[in-house]
């Protein structure tokens, strides 16, 4: 893709980016999903309610953050509380999206960023949950960031870490989750997916510029929904490009 | 209440209300000069063997003074809350912690922790219990509250449940699953702060995190600050004290406290010195060097900062913005 005049994190960061509508509150986390959120205050949408979970509430987010508890979380904020505050609304309902990542992700969307192997013995012991349980819980939509191959996308997670579907239909309120949350879209470097409205199972949306269906189903651990319509995602512009260099990135902390 | 089910995840501290509130009336509620050194709090209130917690997270207003100490004195065998970056890394590369409830411990942008991997993965680290952020605050919080426990609709359906010691039960008001996650009494809390009195009465600029709720949960509480203040600066605006003086064991004097890290409006972290440890932490042996030169063989906070510098510290101040 670096012919094209954009590598994969850029082309991550500005997918991202445009899911988020202007005026909506959004969880985010350190890493890709900062720059998305800064990428679209300067972009589409200046009103991007950027929460943090240690606090900081409506962030303008001038200048990066290099971590979720730092001053440019609540750079020319409206409110900076705490943890309990951030995680209480989200679970009053107030936060329209969240971002998720993880080690590993399952056709459910559930996902993994605890252990590769089993719990009391782990082959690879990884962060934990950290913020992101309480985002796949609460938040009404979220949206995973992911590398896109196959030992990230499993038919079966080793850990649910953070909930997705769980098991299907109706499992999320089943088992007294938030009805009418879950996953939204799963972002990667060669797709845009969703999920089937009934089976809640992931769906191919769109494929990245130059990737092909065939592509994307080589590099994916379990059997893919098809979209009725599968189309090519737009890429990066060169104004959303310009701005996440110029701007959103001038330091090159990420890309 | 009926159980629908139970995490397998051990409870690593006991839920014991009526100790924690004897605990806290034989606390002194006369004004007492409290400050002391590094060496002294930890010595008279961390013991092998106890749980411990501290605040904030990340990089962000760590008390690595008091935890630099912690290590230089070598209180082992702790339990502790697990959510951090610096603080958690340097305990655990100093092999003091037996068990954690954790939520995360890695390094945010420079990835997972080798030191939690080499831990976690060997069996040093003998237990591992798993839980949200939202639930180890909402712990924090049912401790202040002095409660056994709050509902949360948080890790419903998950291994982070099933890993945890929390419960699921029946709401007897909706008669549907609500996860109970028990209080999270601490022997020993840590916060670092921007300003302190005497006394304990301080005072957090920026986002507070947790801290509110973690000082409301400790059966001891030591206070490291940035500034020492007097108690009239205190009075002209309690609605800035976070933590009153009763809840305080010891105020430790501690500028540039949260070093390598940064305390907000004061200085920034320290970028050269966090990736020092991120690549001597990848082993077992580089880890043990940096532990080395940067806490035993420097006697105490003031022949760390020497060792890190005025030049560097000055930069670090000069790099929050309005200061330059």
């Amino acid at each position: 893709m670096a012919e094209n005049g954009y590598n994969p994190t850029e082309l991550l960061i500005c997918t991202a980016s445009r899911l988020v509508p202007d005026n909506t509150t959004a969880f985010i986390g350190t890493g890709i999903p900062m720059l998305a959120a800064s990428l679209a205050q300067k972009m589409h949408a200046p009103n991007l309610v950027a929460v943090f979970e240690f606090g900081g509430v409506g962030a303008i987010l001038d200048d990066l953050p290099l971590a979720v508890g730092e001053r440019r979380t609540f750079h020319k904020a409206v409110a900076a509380t705490g943890l309990a505050d951030m995680v209480e609304t989200a679970q009053r309902g107030f936060i329209e999206y969240g971002f998720l990542g993880g080690a590993q992700i399952d056709p459910y969307g559930n996902l993994n960023s605890t252990v590769i192997g089993d719990h009391d013995h782990p082959k690879v012991r990884l962060p934990g949950s950290g913020g992101g349980n309480d985002v796949g819980s609460h938040c009404w939509r979220t949206i995973a960031i992911m590398p896109h191959d196959q030992r990230r996308f499993v038919a079966k997670v080793d850990f649910i870490t953070t909930p997705g579907y769980l098991s299907g239909p109706g499992a999320r309120e089943a088992a007294g989750l938030p009805v009418d949350t879950g996953p939204y879209r799963v972002v990667t470097t060669l797709a845009v997916l969703g999920y089937h409205p009934d089976s809640k199972r992931m769906m191919l949306l769109a494929t990245q510029p130059g990737v092909t269906i065939d592509d994307v189903l080589e590099n994916t651990g379990f059997e893919l929904l098809m979209a009725d319509e599968i189309e090519e995602y737009p890429p990066p512009t060169d104004e959303e490009l310009r701005i996440l260099r110029e701007d959103v990135d001038k330091d090159k902390l990420y890309i | 209440m009926k159980v629908l089910d139970e995490g397998i995840g051990k409870l690593i501290q006991p839920v014991d209300l009526d100790a924690f509130r004897k605990s806290n009336q034989s606390k002194p509620k006369q004004l007492i000069d409290k400050r002391m050194s590094e060496a002294e709090a930890v010595e008279r209130f961390i013991h092998d063997g106890d749980y411990v917690g501290t605040e904030l997270y990340g990089t962000v207003r760590c008390p690595m003074s008091l935890v630099n100490e912690i290590v230089r004195q070598g209180v082992k065998d702790l339990r502790m809350a697990g959510q951090g970056v610096t603080e958690l890394d340097t305990l655990l590369a100093a092999k003091l912690v037996k068990a954690l409830d954790i939520t995360y411990i890695a390094l945010e942008v420079y990835g997972v922790s080798s030191v939690l991997r080499r831990e976690v993965e060997s069996g040093r680290v003998e237990t591992c219990v798993e839980w949200s952020n939202g639930a180890i605050a909402g712990r924090f919080k049912a401790a202040a509250m002095g409660v056994p426990f709050l509902p949360m609709r948080s890790m419903l359906g998950t291994d982070t449940f099933k890993y945890s010691a929390a419960k699921i039960v029946e709401c007897p008001f909706t008669g549907k699953p609500i996860c109970l996650i028990p209080a999270l009494i601490l022997d020993v809390g840590l916060i670092h702060v921007h300003r302190a009195d005497m006394y304990g009465n301080a005072q957090i600029d920026g986002i507070s995190g947790f801290a509110a709720e973690m000082a409301r949960a400790s059966k001891r509480l030591i206070v490291s600050a940035e500034e020492i203040i007097s108690n009239d600066e205190i009075r002209k605006h309690p609605d800035k004290t976070v933590i009153p003086y009763f809840l305080v064991d010891a105020v430790v004097e501690a500028p540039f406290g949260s070093h390598p890290g940064e305390m907000c409006y004061a200085y920034e972290r320290d970028e050269p010195q966090i990736k020092e440890w991120v690549e001597a932490s990848k082993t077992e042996d580089g880890a043990n060097e940096y532990l080395a030169k940067y806490i035993h063989d420097v006697k105490d906070h003031q022949e760390y900062l020497e060792l890190i510098g005025v030049d560097r510290l000055e930069q670090l101040q000069a790099m929050v913005p309005g200061r330059s």
